[in-house]
């Protein structure tokens, strides 16, 4: 099987074949942005100090160390739980024109309606896989906001074939988790009953 | 050997080992994932799962944190009333955090509550936590480091239930916390349960239940039947790696307890995410140690 690259900029018609589950790789540039950047942005109504438009950002705070030459190295970096940014996500996205959105786990209804007006997909990196994304990140091209430290500085990541990333909502407004969710609760009533009627000990 | 020079030699160590636990997986976790591994049928959880080993590898090979989120440092500690350093102890721990913090390097993960600034040291008010039990009539120590992540910490609730409401309660309050909140904390997870009277007490014990090896159960019968049937359980919802679905949930279903106030039943849940650092170091009185949790390692 081919691997399907995404490349920055993305266009519209790179994302509208694309469905939940599918896998897909990223390469060009990842740009990390999670809680308090967000913050700024909708809240704070600061302007976003790297463009993203046609882009993409991670959330993810990487550990990061200064090289002797006074550039950066990108040690681990994995995503951190996107739900938090659920309730920035919708605008964001319509503000600064970002294509993919890439984290953990999923997102909700406010996120799975800006990737639907605005043609954008969120997609799942495995959690926990920081070095082996670190590998893959070729150079820290650029890194602002950093008076919010290591974890909330904005890093501008040059990447290559970036992933594995699993599309968790796409642009008709499907969103993976939330159909997992639905058969998670769909098979926990018998475990449960069953179980309950096990664990009598108070009689 | 002086007492100053005592110190920084259990400084050194725990730094170093709170550092390693960073970057490899205990062995029982190790372990347990390979065996979920062998499972998996779904494309997409074979391809997490292969994600997960090439990166415990990657980790290992260019001696890096294998996931970005070091976490809060937390140390449990388990220490002999005639520990010859039991005083110094807090100190020592909290000079090994930030030495670990840039030996590792590990990421800064300390936010003083309030002021809202990173004091980019691992380091502060009142962190690294210590937990802190005492034991009669033993000269050694046993401290549990664990690498509390925000990922793994989210999905932590505890409640107090009434006793109407029975096990069959603390059932539900499981299952909701782990269907719910559990699937973005980065499954198959180890679950910890504490029940107990109140709402903190349960909550310690929670944690402590992570701290136990995968695959050990409790001491009592009725509390080792209840984490086999809530493991069956779980596992047949099929959460499976990353909430993708799959052959499994969880890594197991550790459970502590204490006895309660007749009209209370203290539960809560606290988590583990698949890569579960934690490591477990005993020192004797004349400071040599041995590491319990990662077979083989050397520091």
């Amino acid at each position: 099987m081919t691997k399907k690259i995404l490349s920055t900029p993305i266009k519209d018609e790179d994302l509208e074949g694309l469905n939940v589950g599918d896998v897909v790789y990223l390469t060009g540039h990842l740009v990390t942005c999670r809680d308090v950047a967000h913050r700024r942005l909708i809240e704070l109504k600061r302007e976003l100090p790297v463009d993203i438009r046609g882009g993409a950002i991670f959330h993810a705070g990487p550990i990061v160390r200064k090289k002797d030459d006074g550039k950066f190295e990108m040690v681990s970096i994995g995503p951190t739980t996107s739900m938090r940014m659920e309730k920035f996500e919708r605008q964001f996205i319509k503000e600064t024109g970002v294509k993919l959105i890439v984290g953990k786990g999923g997102m909700g209804p406010e996120t799975m309606a800006g990737c639907k007006e605005h043609k954008a997909v969120h997609a799942i990196f495995p959690g926990g896989c920081a070095v082996l994304a670190a590998t893959q990140v070729e150079e820290i091209e650029r890194a602002e906001w950093q008076d919010l430290g290591m974890p909330e500085t904005l890093w501008v990541n040059r990447v290559r074939e970036f992933g594995p990333l699993i599309i968790s909502i796409d642009t008709k407004g499907n969103n993976l988790i939330e159909q997992n969710k639905a058969v998670f609760n769909e098979k926990k009533k018998p475990a449960i009953d069953r179980i309950k009627s096990q664990v009598r000990f108070i009689k | 050997m002086n007492k100053d020079q005592s110190v920084q030699d259990m400084t050194d160590t725990m730094a170093k080992f709170t550092s390693y636990i960073g970057k490899r997986l205990p062995t029982d976790v190790k372990d347990k994932l390979a065996e979920l591994r062998t499972f998996e049928t779904n494309p997409l959880a074979k391809a997490v799962y292969t994600s997960m080993a090439d990166n415990q590898e990657a980790a290992d090979k260019l001696d890096r944190p294998s996931c970005q989120d070091t976490g809060v440092i937390q140390y449990f500690i388990k220490a002999g009333a005639k520990f010859p350093l039991l005083g110094e102890l807090e100190e020592i721990l909290r000079n090994a955090t930030q030495g670990a913090t840039r030996m590792g390097p590990l990421r800064h993960n300390a936010v003083e509550t309030f002021d809202e600034n990173n004091t980019g040291t691992n380091t502060g008010t009142n962190i690294p936590w210590l937990d802190w039990e005492i034991v009669p009539d033993d000269d050694g120590a046993t401290i549990d480091v664990y690498m509390a992540g925000g990922g793994c910490t989210l999905p932590g609730k505890a409640t107090v239930l009434m006793p109407g409401e029975g096990y069959e309660g603390v059932t539900d309050f499981v299952f909701d916390v782990i269907t719910s909140r559990g699937v973005n904390a980065c499954p198959p997870l180890l679950v910890g349960i504490g029940v107990s009277t109140s709402a903190e007490t349960a909550a310690r014990l929670s944690k402590r239940a992570i701290l136990r090896e995968v695959g050990s159960r409790n001491a009592n019968e009725n509390a080792a039947l209840m984490e086999k049937l809530l493991e069956e359980g779980l596992n047949e919802v099929g959460i499976g790696p990353q909430g993708l679905t799959g052959a499994n949930s969880v890594m197991g279903v550790n459970i502590e307890s204490s006895a309660r106030h007749p009209s209370t039943i203290g539960v809560a849940v606290s988590t583990g995410c698949w890569a579960h650092r934690r490591g477990k170091i005993r020192f004797n009185a004349d400071l040599s140690y041995e590491i319990i949790s990662h077979k083989g390692a050397v520091l």
